[in-house]
């Protein structure tokens, strides 16, 4: 099998309380009365997985277990401390949709910015924009301030700025639908498309029944650290009951 | 470095076409009063600094406003640009915590913005030297030369500082106090041909005064300057840029750390 995906021993490394988290001020004071000292954390803690062709990969765990940390890794965005990420193709990545926009900027602005900062051409930006408006249902909103949109229509623009990409690898942070009843519907089937063209797919989510239903593999995080690598069913059972008994399982 | 930077300049020109448009759409406000606000507001200072300094300052000297005004000029340029490269990284800390885009193109972009309404206010330096019957020469073409190191020299600044305001969040205050001292160390409004030799070298360890007095000796004195003069210019330039080029490509992951 080809592998597209390669963590090996990931860990990520932040360090909180020292000069420039706490600033000048408070580093002089803490200095002068010796209450000066760094703390170190891992957001994500020794992590290895494979994502194969035709992969579709469950990231789970909850709040604060390193999801976005790990993706931000997988994409590049951010180098890991420790360990290794290798992969092979071309990568997007839909994190966190509604947030990056410009208020000031209006509708037309913001997609094209958004556009570039995909990686997008103006020649596609300039092909495509109507028929991003099209599936956003926002023609009537175009030369609206984005500030006075709602969260549910910047939402929708986003995904059908991202919608547009045709990634080989995908990676969902909890963005596998958006908007309203048909409009979900609409996003989903969307997304089900992209994900169909390509290579693999990584989706963090915390449905656990979504996971069930897409994913083939999955990955459990816990405070940063693996907990287990594996089959869907089982790691689902036992993190379902997780989420009950609070308890973390063995697994070796 | 300069030509990868200026490859993946190219290959990111959308992103940067966007982005300085952004800048400026945000800046004016969409009026033409925002554009012209620009204008007005160094007039302004220019104005008030014209006329309580003249009585102190500018009685013997010829063509006073156009003094100030190269001065103000620069440093108002100066300060703008490094403000404005400052919190061009923190500002656009949600973008590069998602898209993997070089970083130094917020700097980058934000400088277009500051630069263009230098030039503006150019302008109108060059209608005030008209109305004062300064006359202009072949040599005011020399005048690119100061512009382009401190176009650079701002730039440098503002890679150095936004990076350092990444970890520094009271950077900010402690900048403002800075200009404000190098203001009144940048000879805006007086002359420094009272002090003595040696305490007049020392202005010229002060980059932004090496450019205003670059600016002066062509237009009051219609003379260039020396050729160890051009050196020091682009020295300051230089030292900045790479600085800045240095310290943006070895922090160019840990950025997102500081967030």
């Amino acid at each position: 099998m080809e592998s597209i995906i390669e963590v090996k021993n990931v860990s990520v490394k932040y360090i909180t309380g020292d000069l420039r988290n706490i600033g000048f001020k408070e580093f002089v004071m803490k200095k002068l009365t010796r209450k000066y000292h760094v703390e170190e954390f891992y957001a994500v803690n020794d992590v290895s997985f494979t994502v194969e062709k035709g992969d579709m990969l469950g990231i789970i765990g909850t709040n604060g277990a390193g999801k976005s940390t790990l993706l931000k890794v997988v994409t590049q965005i951010m180098k890991p401390s420790k360990g290794s990420v290798k992969v092979n193709g071309k990568i997007a990545a839909l994190l966190e949709l509604a947030s990056g926009f410009d208020g000031e900027l209006n509708l037309k602005e913001n997609a094209y910015l958004r556009g570039a900062m995909l990686g997008y051409t103006r020649e596609f930006m300039d092909k495509k924009y109507p028929e991003i408006l099209e599936f956003s249902e926002l023609k009537e909103f175009e030369q609206r301030p984005f500030k006075q949109l709602s969260s549910g229509m910047k939402s929708r623009i986003a995904f059908a700025i991202a919608s547009m990409l045709e990634p080989e690898i995908l990676i969902l942070d909890e963005v596998l639908s958006v908007g309203d009843g048909a409009f979900r519907k609409k996003s989903e089937e969307k997304m089900r498309e992209i994900i169909k063209n390509g290579k693999a797919t990584i989706l963090v989510s915390h449905s656990l029944d979504q996971v069930r239903r897409m994913c083939n593999k999955v990955l459990w995080l816990d405070h940063g650290k693996q907990v287990a690598f594996g089959e869907t069913a089982p790691l689902c059972d036992a993190y379902a009951e997780f989420l009950q008994t609070k308890k973390l399982p063995e697994f070796h | 470095m300069i030509k990868s930077i200026k490859r993946k300049v190219q290959q990111n020109r959308f992103l940067f076409e966007e982005l300085v448009k952004r800048d400026f759409t945000k800046k004016y406000k969409r009026t033409v009063l925002g554009m012209l606000w620009s204008i007005l507001g160094p007039l302004m200072t220019l104005g008030v600094m014209a006329l309580v300094f003249k009585q102190f300052f500018g009685r013997n000297m010829e063509h006073y406003v156009i003094y100030v005004f190269c001065g103000n000029l620069l440093f108002s340029y100066f300060k703008e640009a490094t403000n404005g490269g400052m919190t061009a990284l923190q500002a656009n800390a949600k973008i590069f915590s998602k898209v993997n885009v070089p970083k130094y193109m917020f700097v980058l972009s934000k400088s277009v913005s500051s630069t263009i309404n230098f030039l503006i206010n150019l302008c109108v330096l060059f209608i005030f030297c008209l109305f004062d019957k300064v006359a202009f020469t072949w040599k005011f073409i020399m005048l690119l030369y100061p512009i382009c190191c401190l176009v650079i020299f701002n730039l440098g600044m503002g890679l150095i500082l936004s990076a350092l305001y990444m970890m520094f969040k009271d950077l900010k205050y402690l900048y403002d106090v800075f200009t404000m001292l190098l203001m009144y160390v940048s000879a805006i409004f007086y002359s420094i041909d009272t002090y003595a030799m040696n305490i007049q070298r020392l202005f010229y360890l002060n980059p932004i005064y090496v450019y205003i007095r670059y600016f002066r000796k062509i237009i009051l004195e219609g003379t260039i300057p020396q050729f160890s003069f051009h050196l020091l210019a682009f020295g300051y330039a230089a030292a900045a840029l790479v600085v800045g080029m240095v310290i943006y490509k070895k922090q160019n992951y840990k950025f997102l750390y500081y967030m």
